[in-house]
């Protein structure tokens, strides 16, 4: 069935199909249609789940942590000041290895204050433990939040899930969706399996144990080994989707006319689309343009990444964060990832997009035509912001 | 005494073995926390009438109350006296330990 509903309502109806025991969700813009949603199916019976009205997102995720704890599948949301406030609590949930799916609407940081889209607050918490994935639409925000679920849940994996989303250009804008049937859902995500990890009656677990200097790396180092190899899981897990449902993802990243690329642009979210909406007109003036939709960032998918950029010229990354003192996080993660090529292509930093801007298709274009100019040997700045609208 | 006891714990050889998240199984004692105590407690029997004050006081929670007669678990007793002060029948003897 297809609907015509927001990326919100999207969240909302992917979350309703995964069938979460427990919500447990503080609203805040612009996440705040999601949870009013889900707590409207809970009130109308067409979601039977236990809808915790909690008075923080701090108790959002310590509820969360709670009822993962004793074996059921767990789902909360937020964005920005609300992710940062229960930032304390995501490593908990990292370290215990419960699979609690979240969506964050992604939402500038204050101050000065704003409640537009921008990445600041997911780039903050990229050494939480959880796995970070971005989406570029609105059907892509509902069906990740099925696929989530058993990213998560994945024996191999056991590691909880954020699904990110742009506030406003995603949460608010309208699309058609298709929505699939719960029986076809419910065939391709099982019922959450009870692990070790978990509280039993029968054979009692001491939870959130203590592990000092003796013991405590080995935990880490536990957590990053398995966090690491989850890209198979995340592969599988999307071709399983694609073959159940009709859309397959690419995985960790879609390379999209990245074949023959002399140029190619890294994007994170939803201004992808603009992106490959600008490379298309690029392309029809004969210029030899790619862009890679970079899903994950966590894990980071570095081997994929070489593959598609070893060969290219000029590398962009359209960072909409800055790590503040240093250039865009994305910028960092991809630049580190191609150190390991022997010959490194050029790379620039774009940031923009902060605190809601939007990114157009004039601003793509000229990206472009720098990392064009890069490519053919030209001296550019390494860091540039976009749209700036006054003297740098 | 039904309290747990301390069982042999083998060292995790690999990452493998290692818990699936901070998670350890319950009534798990690996180690014997007794070594500083100078005096211990001693209940006589003979006057205990099996009040409970003694259980309900001990900081650590080493009297077992499981059996016929109150029992001390001195594998985890450090020796502060609290009982032996608290007892109203003064049943209980602070004996100093020998080496």
């Amino acid at each position: 069935m297809k609907k015509f509903i927001s990326g919100d309502d999207a969240v909302a109806e992917g979350v309703r199909l995964a069938k979460p025991h427990v919500i447990s969700a503080y609203p805040i813009t612009p996440q705040t249609i999601t949870v009013e949603r889900l707590s409207e199916m809970v009130e109308d019976g067409s979601l039977v789940s236990e809808y915790m009205h909690v008075e923080s997102e701090h108790s959002a995720m310590a509820c969360a942590i709670g009822v993962s704890s004793v074996g059921a599948r767990a789902f909360t949301a937020t964005s920005s000041q609300g992710l940062l406030y229960m930032s304390e609590c995501l490593p908990y949930a990292s370290g215990a290895r419960l699979p609690i799916v979240m969506m964050n609407a992604n939402r500038a940081l204050a101050t000065p204050w704003n409640i537009y889209g921008d990445q600041m607050d997911s780039m903050f918490l990229l050494n939480s433990g959880w796995i970070q994935v971005y989406v570029e639409d609105a059907q892509e925000a509902l069906d990740m939040m099925i696929q989530a679920y058993r990213i998560a849940e994945d024996e191999a994996v056991m590691t909880p899930v954020m699904v990110n989303l742009d506030g406003f250009v995603l949460t608010h804008t309208y699309e058609l969706v298709d929505i699939p049937l719960q029986e076809k859902v419910d065939a391709f995500l099982p019922p959450i399996a009870t692990r070790d990890q978990v509280m039993s009656l029968d054979a009692p677990k001491s939870l959130c144990i203590t592990a000092g200097n003796d013991f405590n790396q080995e935990f880490k180092m536990k957590q990053d080994r398995d966090m690491q190899s989850s890209t198979a899981v995340i592969e599988a897990v999307d071709k399983a989707f694609g073959d159940a449902f009709g859309r397959y993802y690419k995985g960790m990243m879609d390379a999209y006319r990245c074949e023959d690329a002399e140029v190619i642009l890294v994007t994170v979210g939803s201004v992808t689309g603009t992106a490959k909406t600008v490379c298309n007109q690029l392309r029809d003036e004969g210029k030899k343009v790619g862009v890679l939709k970079l899903r994950y960032l966590r894990p980071f998918p570095t081997q994929g990444l070489c593959d598609v950029l070893k060969s290219t010229k000029a590398i962009g990354v359209i960072d909409k964060n800055i790590s503040f003192g240093y250039e865009g996080t994305i910028f960092t993660n991809v630049n580190s990832a191609l150190v390991t090529l022997k010959e490194r292509p050029e790379t620039l930093n774009f940031i923009g997009g902060l605190g809601g801007r939007d990114i157009t298709k004039q601003d793509i274009r000229g990206v472009f035509d720098t990392l064009i100019s890069k490519a053919a040997g030209n001296a550019e700045e390494r860091i540039q912001y976009m749209n700036v609208r006054c003297a740098e | 005494m039904d309290r747990p006891k301390v069982k042999k714990w083998q060292e995790p050889a690999s990452i493998d073995a290692y818990p699936l998240g901070a998670t350890c199984d319950s009534d798990h004692l690996v180690s014997i926390n007794a070594g500083w105590r100078t005096f211990k407690p001693v209940i006589d029997h003979d006057k205990c009438v099996m009040c409970l004050r003694c259980f309900l006081v001990c900081p650590d929670g080493v009297i077992d109350k499981s059996g016929p007669q109150l029992e001390i678990d001195y594998d985890y007793c450090k020796g502060c006296g609290v009982c032996a002060h608290e007892c109203k029948l003064k049943c209980i003897t602070m004996v100093k330990e020998e080496k």
